[in-house]
């Protein structure tokens, strides 16, 4: 009997060296080991993450390299034998015991394109359920839920569906929102490496709720691991029929990748549909809303990976399992991501209502660097800074409002007291500038003042002048930008310079290394 | 040349050569407008960048204008339009990575690699990216659509080598 060895085929798995663990624990093994290729379990500080099938469970052993290997095989790995990497039960360590995985209740566990095991740990069950639903059903499951678009802007999914259901085109879109361009945000790629058939299940019950029969996922370019991955799941998908058939034998509901081409905005929906019919990326003034009127004019749909992907499990266990989950108008749980200058890194997965702090400092166990940590920014690069003195702050839609700050992907990038906050404000003028459509003035030559002003600022001519100058710059992105990318570049900004005064007053001393 | 037929359009085509291998993959996307990222992409992949002939090639193939299509190649980041270095490492400055000190390990690779970030060459080019999806591992770098991780410059001349060479071979 061979014994199976979980080696993670995720992206950040890869890229600190588990291609080069699974061949020489594939050399050394023999046909004593069956090796699977796994997402990843989400704690990236310890990838490569191996881990070997016992009677007792699974145990983790990381971060491995593959000149451990062979010292693994010594102490007997195959039989779970202690090691100085090693972890006892995956599922005992209290960075993933504590989670609440409902959308990555796959991830780490499977090979993502094993469809056998998607459907024996709990996939298609929302499908089966759906299929036998009508479509104002399924709207109305999605709706109770509470489930909100976990893209950034929270709106809530059942309303948008009903919406695009209510429209008698015969031609709809179903579309998922892979564009995952925040720094600082990873779920959408880890579920699409680690389980592409629940993205795909979320899309199909979606056509099935709008009365779509056409779908795109459009993935950056940044992510070929998660194109290559997705484009296989189709593929398989499709040929189990799980998608229906129509009497030529073609899928019922036909699904298309998408490469974006290096645009930030793209992740913009309007500008992401744009994109979709080969044009440039540029912002649409909104309404019409593309729940009417969206791609090629038709009726589409255009959710995040995550919010689809929490579809098949509110069909599955039904909208209040769901809802029980979170707290006050933000349902369900979110992927964290825990990134930046943090010691465990990764992927946290938590009913809202969580605090920072617990996330921040529980599960992220404080700075890599060891430095005292000056601020967490959240919500991505239109995000606002915390400071440490916030970090009771529970985690939802309407709390982080509350503090100037937002959710929007879930992302949270961890600063030490080295950090720059000017030229952290500088640097979010600059994305602006960087990444505007082009479309308004405002962002699109506002971006370029403001990072001029803070230049002036940072260089101590005529701070006051200047400071004044900033603040008003900032008032005009926000009331006068078409979209969130000019909108909310001041958040950072603003949050920055209310938190940090003393670093907006002139040349700031390079701090201690 | 491009093969004459009674549009009008070819008078702007005329004088200029044909990318043969651009309007295989217009046809292979059934010439249509709206599969023109996924064309620029295969082209792009295939020479490197997106050279004149292409760029008319593929703007008379699926019948959109010149201006069009010139708005849409300088639209998108991905997309180049002279050639390229022969390796390109692509460095995340994004925030993440900011945090865990991306700025001394660009400054570090400029001078090891003797180019500037965005600045072109013909061995290797440095470029910025915004992202790469690795942000608790940072800093990320990515060549050959191969992501790295927790990337110092030692890291980074042993990849850059190790790439170099595979491309050799
Ligand atoms: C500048 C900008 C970038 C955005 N980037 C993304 C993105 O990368 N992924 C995403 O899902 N939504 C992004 N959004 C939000 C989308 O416009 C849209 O609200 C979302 O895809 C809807 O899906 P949801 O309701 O499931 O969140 C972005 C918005 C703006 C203004
Ligand atoms: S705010 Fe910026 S990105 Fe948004 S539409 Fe205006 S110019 Fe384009
Ligand atoms: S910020 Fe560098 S990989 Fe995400």
């Amino acid at each position: 009997m061979s014994v199976k060895v979980y080696v993670p085929c995720d992206a950040a798995a890869l890229s600190v060296g588990a291609d080069d663990v699974a061949a020489k624990i594939a050399k050394l093994g023999g046909d004593k080991v069956d090796i699977i290729r796994n997402g990843s379990r989400g704690m990236l500080w310890l990838e490569p993450l191996v881990e070997v099938e016992t009677p007792k469970g699974r145990v983790a052993y990381g971060p491995v390299t593959s000149k451990d290997v062979e010292s693994l095989f010594e102490t007997d790995f195959l039989k779970g034998g202690d090691h100085e990497l090693g972890h006892g039960l995956t599922e005992h360590i209290p960075y993933f015991k504590n989670q609440e995985r409902l959308t990555f209740a796959r991830v780490g566990v499977i090979d993502p394109l094993d469809i056998n095991a998607y459907e024996a740990n709990g996939g298609i069950a929302g499908l089966t359920k759906a299929l036998k639903m009508t479509p104002e059903d399924i709207v109305e499951e999605v709706l109770k839920s509470g489930l909100r678009g976990r893209g950034g802007a929270g709106f809530p999914t059942g309303i948008k569906w009903k919406t695009a259901l209510a429209q008698t085109d015969s031609q709809k879109y179903m579309c998922a929102n892979a564009d995952e361009g925040d720094s600082g945000t990873f779920a959408d790629r880890m579920l699409m490496e680690g389980d592409p058939f629940s993205l795909i299940e979320g899309m199909v019950i979606g056509g099935l709720g709008i009365e779509a029969d056409t779908g795109y996922i459009y993935i950056r370019s940044e992510y070929p691991h998660a194109i290559k991955t997705m484009r296989k799941a189709i593929e398989i998908w499709e040929n189990k029929g799980l998608s229906g058939r129509h009497d030529d034998g073609t899928p019922r509901f036909k699904l298309h990748v998408r490469v974006g081409a290096g645009a930030y905005i793209c992740g913009e929906e309007s500008s992401m549909l744009e994109s979709l019919e080969g044009k440039r990326g540029q912002v649409k003034v909104k309404p019409p809303i593309p729940a009417i009127k969206g791609l090629f004019d038709k009726p589409t749909i255009v959710n995040n990976v995550l919010t689809l992907g929490s579809v098949p499990f509110i069909l599955a266990n039904g909208a209040s399992a769901y809802a029980e989950y979170g707290q006050g108008r933000s349902k369900g749980t979110q992927p964290f991501q825990l990134a930046g200058d943090i010691k465990q890194g990764g992927l946290v997965e938590k009913a809202f209502g969580v605090t920072l702090d617990e996330l921040v400092n529980n599960y992220g166990g404080g700075t890599r660097s060891g430095r005292p940590i000056k601020a967490v920014q959240a919500g991505g690069p239109l995000g606002g800074y915390i400071a440490p003195k916030g970090f009771n702050v529970e985690m939802g839609y309407e709390t982080l409002a509350e503090q100037g700050a937002m959710l929007g992907h879930g992302g949270l990038v961890v600063y030490n007291d080295t950090t720059n906050m000017a030229k952290m404000a500088r640097y979010a003028m600059e994305f602006c500038e960087i990444e505007s459509c082009g479309k308004c003035t405002p962002c699109r030559v506002g971006s370029v003042r403001g990072k001029e002003t803070i230049d002036k600022i940072m260089a101590g001519n005529n701070v006051a002048a200047n400071v004044e100058i900033l603040e008003d710059l900032c008032d005009l992105m926000e009331e006068a930008s078409l979209c969130a990318m000019g909108g909310l570049t001041p958040m950072p900004v603003r949050t920055a310079m209310k938190i940090f005064p003393d670093e907006f007053k002139g040349p700031v001393k390079e701090a201690a290394e | 040349m491009i093969a004459l037929n009674e549009e009008p359009k070819l008078v702007t085509l005329i004088n200029t050569t044909e990318d043969a291998f651009a309007r295989q993959v217009c046809e292979s996307y059934g010439d249509k407008a709206e599969n023109l990222l996924e064309i620029l992409h295969a082209v792009q992949y295939e020479h490197g960048f997106i050279s004149d002939g292409a760029l008319r090639t593929i703007a008379y193939q699926v019948n959109i204008s010149r201006a069009e299509i010139h708005g849409v190649v300088s639209f998108y980041h991905d997309y180049k339009r002279e050639k390229q270095a022969r390796q390109t490492i692509k460095i995340c400055r994004a925030e993440a990575c900011q945090a865990v000190g991306v700025d001394s390990l660009i400054k570090e690779a400029e001078q090891n690699f003797d180019v500037k970030l965005d600045g072109g060459g013909k061995e290797i080019a440095l470029q910025a990216a915004y992202c790469l999806g690795n942000c608790a591992l940072g800093p990320a770098v990515m060549i050959d659509n191969e992501l790295y991780g927790r990337v110092d410059i030692e890291k980074l001349k042993h990849i850059s080598m190790k790439h170099r060479e595979g491309s050799r071979s």
